[in-house]
Order: C-alpha cells, then sequence, then structure tokens
C-alpha cells in the first residue's frame, strides 16, 4: 500500500489523485497543531454519530428533583435548572453544531465562488453589479445582518443556517474574485482559451479548482465566527428554540444561573471555545496542505 | 594562472536542510579570482549562484557553508562573523543582481540610493553628491543630473542595470560578483552594460565574478571560465580555448548550441554521464 | 497559409495608449517557418496573440489558412491553429494531470478515440506512456514543455505559433525541444510561426525572418543573408553582432546609452 502510495510513477488517474492526498495527510501530520485541531474536530464528529449510545437517554429528559447538581460521578457536566443532564445536551448538541457549521459551508462556499469566480473572470459591468452588492453586504456586522434576517424570517435553526449563509459569502466572493483576477492572466488559461474552450468551462474547470484551496481554508477559518454567530443567535432566543440543545442557547440560559451553578454557562462555553478554537488551527494548517506549491 | 590571487576558495560545499532530505548544493569548489574576469557557467541547478552568495555569506538560513578555506585579500571568509561581513560586503566586494528592479528601492531617489553605498564615510552632502554624479557618468549615463532624480520605475531595464553597477561600484570594492546581469536584458543593451563592466573592471583593476548560463557569453566576454554541473567544477579553461575543452559535458553544450550561419538539421543532444557527478 | 496585412495593435485609451503593433505586413508559404525577432517591447509577442484570437483589440487584415480571422474566431479556427507558451511553468494547469490536459481539447471540440490519441502523442514528443498520470510539478522543464507541445499538436493543427519556446530552458534541453519542433515539423508538414529575442535559434528553424523594432518590421530576410551576416539595416546588424557574443571593440562603440 505504501509503495503504491510513493511510488515515482503514477498509472492511473485515481493513482495520482490518491497519491497526492496521500502527501497532503503527510504534510497534515508534521503540523501538530493543525493536526490536534483535525483530531478534535473529528472527535466532535465522532460524539454526534455516537450520541445516541453516549447518551441514551437524550437530551430532554428532565428530572426536577436533580436541578441544578454539580458536576458528578453520575452527571458528569453536572444538571440545569430543569434538571436535564448537561453532558447529554453536550453531545446532542454537537449534532447541531455540525450540522449548522457544514449546512452554512455548503451554502455559503458555492455562492462565494460562483460570484467571484464570474465577477473576476467576465469583469466590466458583471464585476462592477456583482461586487458591489457584495459590499452592501459586507459593510453589515456579520452577526447583525443575521439578525435582521431572522427577525424578518423568523426564529428557528433552519433560518439562522440561511441567515448566517447569507452573512458568510461575501468574504469568499472577494477572495476568489481576486484569486480569478490572476488565474485569469496566466498561460494556462490562455492556452485553454484557444483550444475553444467556453467561458463556462474555463471557469468550472479550469479556475475553480485553482481557488478551491483559498476558499476551503477561508471558510475553515471563518467556521469559528460561523459557530459563534450561531451560538450569539441562540443566544438571544432568535436560533435554536428551547428545548432543542444548542450549545449557544444553553449558553444563554445558564447565564440566569451562573453565580449559582458556573457549570451551566462554562461548558457550553468551552465547547464552543475549544470547537472554533480547532477549526482555527485545522485551517491554518490546511493551507500548507493544500498549496500545490508545497508538492 | 591569477598574478595576485585576491579571491581563494578552497573545498566549499553549501548543503541545504529540506523537509524531504539533505541537498549537497555545491560540492567541492576550489578556484581563485585575480585582477580579472571569471565566468562561472552552468545550468539551473549546478549551483553557481550559491557559489556566489556564499562567498558573501549570503546563503539561506536552512543552508550550511563549509570550506577547508576561503580567503578574501586579508580576510578569513570563511571565519568571518556577520558583523566582519558587514564591512565585506558591498564595500570590499560587491554583488550585481539578476533583475534591477527587483534590487532597488522603489521609493527612492536613483541618486540617493547610490548616495546610501557612501554613507559612514564622512562625506559632505555636496561631495556626496559629486561623488555620485562621477559614479553616473563612470556607468556611461548621458545625464547624470537627470537621472539622479528619478525613481526606479522611471528608468528603462538596462539604465537600472547601469544604476546598480554605479551603486555596486560607489564604495570602490576589489571584487564584483555579477549573477547573470544581463539576463533580463536586451541583447543590444547586454552589450553596453558588459562594455561598461569590462572597461571598469580594466581602468579599476578589480575582480569579476560573473555567473551565467550563457557559454556563447561568457566565452567571449571573461579570461577564464570554470564549468560546473551538479555542485562541482568539472572543467576550468581560458575563455579563448573553449573550443578545445575537454570534458565531455563542455563539449556537449558546445555542441548544442545553435549557431548563426552553421544550419545543422538537427543539433546534438548533451547525453549526460552519471561518471560526471563524481568526476 | 498565414496573410498579415497592415496588422495594428493598440493597448489602452486615449493618451496612456501604446501602439504596440504598427503596420505590419507579412506572408508565411504552406509549410514554411517564419521567424519574428526583437527585443522586448517591439510587438511580437503581441502580433502572435492577436493571430490566436486571445487579443481581439487589432485592425488590419489576417488570412490564416485562407479564411480571415474573425472576431472572436470559432472552434474551428483552433483546430486549425495553435500555439506553444514561453514558459512551461506558467503554462500548464497545475492541478491537471498529463492526461487531463490532454483530453481537455480533445473534449471541447468532441473528437473521439481520445484515448489512442493521447497515447500516440506522448510518443510523438518523447514523453511515452510512464508520464500519463503526473502532475506538472513532477516534470522537469524540458518536459512540461514536451507536454505542451503535445497539448498544440492533439487537435491536428495546421499552423503552428511558437512564442519563445525554449526561452525558459537550460541550453542542453533546448536542443531537445528545437529538435523535437523540427522532426514534429517536418512530420506533419507544419506551417510555423516562431517569435524569439534569439536570432541564433531562429536562424536554426526558420525560412525566412522579420526583425521588428517599435511595433515595425524593420526588414525581412532569409536565413541564407543572415548566415553570410548580409543584413540591410543598421538595427538588424547591431542584433546579429550582438548575438554572435561579446566583441570589446563594437561594443565599446555602442557604449552609450540609448534613450531612457
Amino acid at each position: 500500500m505504501k509503495t503504491w502510495l510513493t511510488a515515482e510513477i503514477t498509472t492511473s488517474a485515481f493513482h495520482a489523485r490518491a497519491q497526492r492526498f496521500y502527501y497532503g495527510w503527510l504534510r497534515l501530520r508534521a503540523n501538530r497543531l493543525a493536526f490536534a485541531g483535525f483530531c478534535i474536530l473529528v472527535g466532535l464528529c465522532v460524539v454526534a454519530i455516537l450520541a445516541p449510545l453516549l447518551a441514551p437517554e437524550g437530551s430532554n429528559e428532565q428530572s426536577l428533583a436533580l436541578r441544578l447538581r454539580p458536576p458528578s460521578r453520575e452527571h458528569w457536566f453536572g444538571t440545569d435548572e430543569l434538571g436535564r443532564d448537561i453532558f447529554a445536551r453536550i453531545v446532542w448538541g454537537a449534532r447541531i453544531t455540525i450540522r449548522i457549521s457544514c449546512l452554512v459551508a455548503v451554502i455559503a462556499a458555492p455562492i462565494g465562488l460562483a460570484v467571484g469566480t464570474a465577477a473576476g473572470y467576465f469583469g466590466g459591468w458583471v464585476d462592477t453589479v456583482l461586487m458591489r452588492l457584495n459590499d452592501i453586504f459586507l459593510s453589515f456586522p456579520g452577526l447583525i445582518l443575521a439578525l435582521g434576517f431572522v427577525a424578518a424570517l423568523g426564529p428557528g435553526i433552519g433560518n439562522a443556517v440561511i441567515a448566517i449563509a447569507l452573512t458568510a459569502w461575501p468574504p469568499i466572493a472577494r477572495l476568489a474574485r481576486a484569486e480569478t483576477l490572476t488565474i485569469r492572466a496566466s498561460d494556462y488559461i490562455a492556452a485553454v482559451r484557444i483550444q475553444g474552450a467556453g467561458p463556462l468551462r474555463i471557469i468550472l474547470r479550469h479556475i475553480v479548482p485553482m481557488c478551491v484551496p483559498s476558499v476551503v481554508v477561508r471558510i475553515t477559518l471563518n467556521m469559528a465566527g460561523i459557530i459563534l454567530t450561531a451560538a450569539g443567535l441562540g443566544f438571544l432566543g432568535l436560533g435554536a428554540q428551547p428545548p432543542t440543545p444548542e450549545w449557544g442557547a444553553m449558553l444563554s440560559t445558564g447565564r440566569q444561573n451562573m453565580l449559582g451553578a458556573w457549570w451551566l454557562a462554562a461548558v457550553p462555553g468551552l465547547a464552543i471555545l475549544l470547537t472554533s478554537l480547532a477549526f482555527n488551527l485545522f485551517g491554518d494548517g490546511l493551507r500548507d496542505v493544500l498549496d500545490p506549491r508545497s508538492e | 594562472m591569477s598574478d595576485t590571487a585576491q579571491l581563494l576558495v578552497d573545498d566549499l560545499h553549501v548543503r541545504f536542510r529540506t523537509p524531504q532530505k539533505l541537498v549537497h548544493a555545491v560540492r567541492g569548489v576550489s578556484f581563485t579570482v585575480g585582477r580579472e574576469k571569471v565566468g562561472i557557467v552552468g545550468e539551473s541547478g549546478s549551483g553557481k549562484s550559491t557559489v556566489g552568495r556564499a562567498i558573501l555569506k549570503l546563503t539561506p538560513a536552512n543552508g550550511t557553508v563549509s570550506a577547508a578555506r576561503m580567503r578574501f585579500q586579508d580576510i578569513d571568509l570563511a571565519a568571518a562573523s556577520e558583523t566582519a561581513m558587514l564591512k565585506v560586503r558591498g564595500r570590499r566586494i560587491s554583488m550585481i543582481m539578476q533583475d534591477p528592479r527587483h534590487a532597488l528601492d522603489p521609493v527612492m531617489r536613483v541618486g540617493e540610493q547610490i548616495g546610501e553605498a557612501l554613507d559612514g564615510r564622512g562625506l559632505s552632502r555636496a561631495e556626496r553628491r559629486e561623488r555620485v554624479l562621477g559614479m553616473l557618468e563612470a556607468v556611461h549615463i548621458r545625464a547624470p543630473k537627470r537621472v539622479y532624480d528619478l525613481y526606479p520605475h522611471e528608468v528603462s531595464g538596462g539604465m537600472g542595470q547601469r544604476v546598480m553597477i554605479a551603486m555596486m561600484l560607489a564604495p570602490e570594492p576589489d571584487l564584483l560578483i555579477a549573477d547573470e546581469p544581463t539576463s533580463a536584458l536586451d541583447v543590444t543593451v547586454r552589450m553596453q552594460v558588459l562594455a561598461i563592466l569590462d572597461e571598469l573592471v580594466s581602468t579599476r583593476g578589480l575582480g569579476l565574478m560573473f555567473i551565467s548560463h550563457d557559454l556563447n557569453l561568457v566565452a567571449s566576454f571573461c579570461d577564464r571560465v570554470l564549468i560546473m554541473y551538479a555542485g562541482r567544477i568539472v572543467e576550468e579553461c581560458r575563455a579563448a580555448a573553449l573550443g578545445e575543452a575537454q570534458h565531455p559535458y563542455t563539449r556537449g553544450l558546445l555542441a548544442s548550441l545553435p549557431r548563426i550561419g552553421e544550419r545543422r538539421a538537427r543539433l546534438e543532444v548533451l547525453k549526460r554521464d552519471p561518471a560526471w557527478l563524481e568526476a | 497559409m498565414i496573410a498579415v496585412q497592415e496588422l495594428r495593435v493598440r493597448f489602452g485609451q486615449g493618451a496612456g495608449s501604446v501602439q504596440a503593433v504598427d503596420g505590419v505586413s507579412f506572408d508565411v508559404a504552406e509549410g514554411e517557418t517564419f521567424g519574428l525577432v526583437g527585443e522586448s517591447g517591439c510587438g511580437k509577442s503581441t502580433i502572435l496573440r492577436a493571430l490566436c484570437g486571445l487579443n481581439p483589440a487589432w485592425t488590419g487584415a489576417v488570412a490564416i489558412a485562407g479564411a480571415p480571422l474573425a472576431r472572436p474566431p470559432g472552434r474551428a479556427f483552433f483546430r486549425r491553429v495553435q500555439m506553444v507558451f514561453q514558459d512551461p511553468y506558467a503554462s500548464l494547469h497545475p492541478r491537471h494531470t498529463v492526461n487531463t490536459t490532454l483530453m481537455e481539447p480533445l473534449a471541447i471540440h468532441g473528437m473521439d478515440d481520445r484515448d489512442r490519441r493521447v497515447a500516440e502523442v506522448l510518443l510523438q514528443v518523447g514523453l511515452g506512456p510512464a508520464f500519463r498520470y503526473r502532475y506538472p510539478h513532477q516534470l522537469s522543464g524540458g518536459q512540461r514543455q514536451r507536454l505542451a507541445i503535445a497539448r498544440a499538436l492533439i487537435l491536428e493543427p495546421r499552423v503552428l505559433l511558437l512564442d519563445e519556446p525554449t526561452s525558459a530552458l537550460d541550453v542542453s534541453v533546448q536542443a531537445e525541444i528545437l529538435n523535437l519542433l523540427s522532426d514534429i515539423r517536418a512530420a506533419r508538414g507544419l506551417t510555423c510561426l516562431l517569435v524569439s529575442h534569439d536570432l541564433a535559434v531562429i536562424a536554426h528553424l526558420c525560412d525566412r525572418l522579420a526583425v521588428m523594432q517599435h511595433g515595425r518590421i524593420v526588414e525581412q530576410l532569409d536565413v541564407g543573408m543572415l548566415a553570410g551576416g548580409r543584413t540591410n539595416t543598421a538595427y538588424g546588424t547591431s542584433l546579429l553582432q550582438a548575438s554572435l557574443g561579446y566583441d570589446r571593440r563594437l561594443a565599446r562603440a555602442g557604449i552609450e546609452e540609448g534613450p531612457i
């Protein structure tokens, strides 16, 4: 297997791609902090997948007799004001966090890429229109804009995702446009143009693959902010609605009992901190991994 | 061959550490440079530029330089500290880079940049200006007073290289290391710049180390040629006698050059022999 | 095969505009190789870019393979005319394997039998099947330029535009590429237009050449005249002398700078 992956001569398209992934993986392994971030994220996914096993009682099992218990052997992270086990809520909440971040990435990255590459490649009035639109979105602080959207669309996780995605695409479009401007002037784009390729083909097959690495890095680094915005919306009561175990909403309700029961706010707060930190570390390392010059 | 060896390099090695492996870029190079024009020729990756930088101790941080002896006049370069090198670089040994546009400070007038090289000599402003104008004249710039006040982006490539040469020569060094000084220039401008270098070497008694990939140019311009291959000097000969070179690599390179007035259906292709790595 | 009449290309508009090509006319016969030589900024590469449809801002009359050059040229045009770029480190997509690079033009033009065509053209440029699934960063400069030539050939064009095809390469590699170009030209009966600043390369490959300066053709001559040193203009002579190597006497005479 190893000799196949490091072979001097690659024998198929699949082989070549596998080899590229393998070398990227080695570079990620070599970068300790990034790898630590990667491990935390993998751990988070595992926790989310295994939620039914880790916390079989579910996230909304109330027991008013056990209100506000500090962390103990039965309740690792303590219980909240309704006697719900905080560990179980954190575990189930991981699913929501992952769902929000993935959905936002899946919505925002393609929009940003499409707008940015089109503006960069066509230039002229297309560029002007798209970029002014972009400026409008950029000129609002993300959370405020998201607040506005949620206020208009109504609270809930689905609407929160749409609202956050709408605030997350403009920086990506900016980045993609800047990359496209340099790529467009390169000889390999000129070469495919004189093979008779049309604009759509050039953008999709030749420009986008060059933009994807930096967009992936950017969105990974932004993920921390996305999670915080989601938590912020939850905190303000505009994101996930009770009794959904969303970390930001947990933090918000925990705040009322903060003086007497610190774990209510501290545990979800730490979970948010750890996850955004992991995204940041991983994103930083991805930059090196995805850079073709380092191959 | 050199009457008074200015620079003596004996068994120079340069190694680079990359994440993957240790690269032995220069493997035991020995030569001397007197008051003459010595060309170092080689293809990309032969280590020729690395030699030039190692002499001035400008090797990047991931490289290590070792040499049995490396001496310039009375200075032991091999043992010299970084502070000692500051007194050597630009004052006694100057280096001319390939592209003047990257080597000149874009927000500083040309004349002031040349003047900077004269700092610390206790010259008055007027004296300094006088010296700079003198230098600009020495590189045959027709209107030195006007060029003095220009910014680097306002001068052409050839003019920029003249300015670079003036800047490097202002402190009156004894040795000039020129790394591909004319590769970024057009052929006709190239000749002018070479003529200036030629004149300065002969009138001021400088030593010139001319690093280039252009065999033809070096053969017609220099006094002596060192041919580098894979980090070693494979051959050393008088430039005029390059046609009688012995080493198969040199002969192969010469044969692979297209020549005007000597039309061949096919050019000879260099067949690399692994034995050259050791020879 | 190529007929260019009064070609003009202007960059920019208004006062800051530059007339990069200023009324250039020349003809290239079928199967002939024509050279454009001159120093940087003389407009030689701009002519190539206009001829292959990359720069639509030209005026004049251009006919290639009997058909006038349209703006933009139709897809069929690119099957007749292809180009090889100067720098093989910049002209290949860094994330496409050799195979993807060569398949792309076949897919664009909907050509059949793609597998066989790719294998054939790789053999013809001397790369062989072992290179098929490599990325450009795994290739040397010479191998990259071979791939760039393969990409130009795979559409089986009749006209090949060569923009300084060897100036980014070492001399020993240059010889390989020049040999490859003359072999291919002979095998396919290609008409070539070669742009270079290196008179020796032009003299090696071309039958006739034009010397350019400041966007104009100063003189046209055939290679025999060049070899015999029979240039007709002062500029052509100085270019020829400069490419023969350094000559102290001549260089000293020309030491004074030109215009800034």
